[in-house]
């Protein structure tokens, strides 16, 4: 337990990209790095972590092209950590739309125990046909959809069908009643051709997670969307996470600016309600 | 404690805010820093060093917290009247870029340069990669430093002081655990890119390779400054007294 001021600042904090391991995900260190997460996440004043488990991370399927098994496997320990953690959990149901019967099953499942969003990863590019049932269902459960992005995508990359700020935005512009958060900006590729791509598509909505620190990112994002368009993040690295917070302070935000990234947006893209301890601490 | 990793000048393949030795000064004295070891961002990708690092020189003279961290070519013709001039002229290191200079890690003129800063008693400045991989400008086509560059180097003479900036956790513990113990403590790193929670590469390489190998590197005007205090800030209880090396301590006296 953290003892003294949270490093982020005392105003609720969502991390709106988290990942948490499991034992069958092929490492033996797994819990070792979710206590990490919750000990920074304390350390930094997190309110929550949405979080989702992808498969068994290439274990025994690939981490971006998961077998329904692995999906279910992995779904179900994400379960098990929201249920311990309730305070502070809440989670994405991971599906891969190749096996459609198996995701549309999957998010109704996934639902009914609890889940918030979806992820989706790079399992099929995102402007494929094969994503319209999972999302379409989304817009039902009113669940946002946060899609694995590679900014700007030049090339094929090995293990993973990516998709950039474009392929996103086609997706969107099908489904304009789903909010889409593309994932880590920060997050490798450029992100200076991800702020035009989506500048135009008010339901897409970058996280500011990736181990990419670059000056001039948080800048160049707030100039293209403004403070309502962006979600505080952090992935896999939760360093850059809060020196991304400390640098939006430097910009010099509003209290509501700074708000917004902070949790304001996800409580308002997420369903109503799920945030309890942010919108209690600042009643 | 300094920064052993700043720069001033534009980059090529992006658009810096501000790259300018004022706005620097002023990041130091925010980020609680008391100086840094600035180098000249353009000449990484120019062919004579020189007319950068009179650029340099003259740009931070005004600035008693920075000093010039140059570049000094081995391959190019009386680089060693060059390096003597630049040391006399207060460089706190000799920055080297032998990946853009298509230099292998056994390559002569890298270790006559490595010896001669040694001589001098000057550290010599390598940086492992300005930006991420998956961002390069396909124009951007040098490469990261190899742990082998660094081996070599640091195997050439026990006069030799290497500080590497921008590795991470597997480049730096290939380096380092090719080393011997004496040829180690001549090596020292920056953080800047290695991983905090959860994974914790810091955290390991805290505990494993030691604290006494790290220095502080921030990498502006590239990166955001707050990062490498964030790692700090971030680490386990246990690790957030240990003390890194203050790299002042690493420079030739003014």
């Amino acid at each position: 337990m953290t003892t003294g001021a949270p490093l982020g600042g005392t105003t609720p904090l969502i991390d709106a990209h988290a990942h948490f391991y499991h034992e069958l995900a092929g490492r033996s260190d797994w819990a070792r790095v979710n206590a990490a997460r919750f000990r920074a996440g304390d350390a930094m004043g997190v309110t929550y972590h949405i979080a989702s488990v992808l498969g068994s991370y290439g274990h025994t399927s690939p981490t971006y092209f998961p077998s329904p098994d692995d999906v279910t496997r992995g779904n179900d320990a994400m379960i098990g950590i929201a249920a311990d953690e309730p305070d502070r959990v809440r989670w994405y149901v991971a599906v891969n739309p190749n096996h459609t019967a198996h995701a549309l099953a999957e998010i109704e499942r996934a639902v009914e125990r609890g889940a918030i969003g979806l992820k989706l990863l790079a399992s099929r590019r995102a402007d494929d046909p094969l994503l319209d049932p999972v999302c379409a269902m989304a817009a039902e459960r009113g669940l946002p959809v946060l899609h694995h992005i590679w900014q700007h995508r030049t090339r094929e990359w090995p293990n993973q069908e990516i998709s950039d700020g474009r392929d996103l935005v086609r997706l969107a512009e099908r489904h304009p009643n789903v909010s889409f958060v593309l994932a880590h900006l920060g997050g490798g590729g450029d992100w200076a051709h991800t702020l035009p791509a989506v500048r135009d598509t008010p339901n897409v909505y970058p996280d500011l997670s990736g181990s990419g620190v670059d000056r001039g990112m948080l800048d160049a994002a707030l100039d293209a969307l403004g403070a309502q368009r962006l979600l505080w993040a952090c992935d896999l690295t939760m360093e850059t996470g809060l020196a991304k917070l400390r640098a939006l302070e430097v910009i010099g935000l509003s209290e509501d600016d700074m708000a917004d990234i902070r949790w304001r947006n996800a409580a308002r893209l997420f369903p109503a309600g799920a945030f309890p301890n942010c919108t209690a601490s600042t009643a | 404690m300094i920064d052993v990793a700043a720069y001033i000048g534009p980059f090529p393949f992006r658009y810096l805010p501000h790259p300018d030795p004022d706005v620097l000064v002023r990041v130091l004295e925010r980020e609680g820093l008391s100086g840094a070891w600035v180098g000249y961002l353009p000449s990484a990708w120019q062919r004579d060093p020189a007319p950068g690092n009179a650029a340099l020189f003259a740009a931070i003279a005004p600035y008693p917290t920075l000093r010039a961290a140059p570049v000094v070519r081995p391959d190019w013709p009386d680089w060693q009247r060059t390096l003597r001039d630049v040391v006399d002229k207060g460089a706190a290191a000799i920055r080297a870029y032998p990946m853009h200079w298509g230099m292998g890690p056994h390559d002569q003129s890298m270790r006559a340069l490595a010896l001669a800063c040694g001589q001098l008693d000057v550290p010599l400045l390598l940086t492992v990669r300005f930006e991420d991989l998956r961002q390069r400008s396909a124009l951007d086509v040098a490469g990261d430093l190899t742990a082998a560059h660094i081996r070599s180097l640091a195997r050439a003479h026990a006069s030799v002081r290497l500080v590497v900036t921008g590795a991470g956790r597997e480049m730096l513990e290939e380096a380092h655990w090719s080393l011997t113990p004496e040829e180690q403590q001549r090596v020292h790193w920056d953080f800047a890119w290695i991983w905090g929670p959860p994974e914790d590469h810091f955290a390991h390489l805290l505990r494993t390779v030691g604290p006494e190998r790290f220095v502080y590197g921030t990498h502006w005007p590239l990166r955001l400054t707050q990062n490498s205090r964030a790692n700090l800030d971030l680490l386990p209880p246990e690790l957030r007294t240990v003390g890194i090396v203050n790299a002042e301590s690493l420079a030739p006296k003014r």
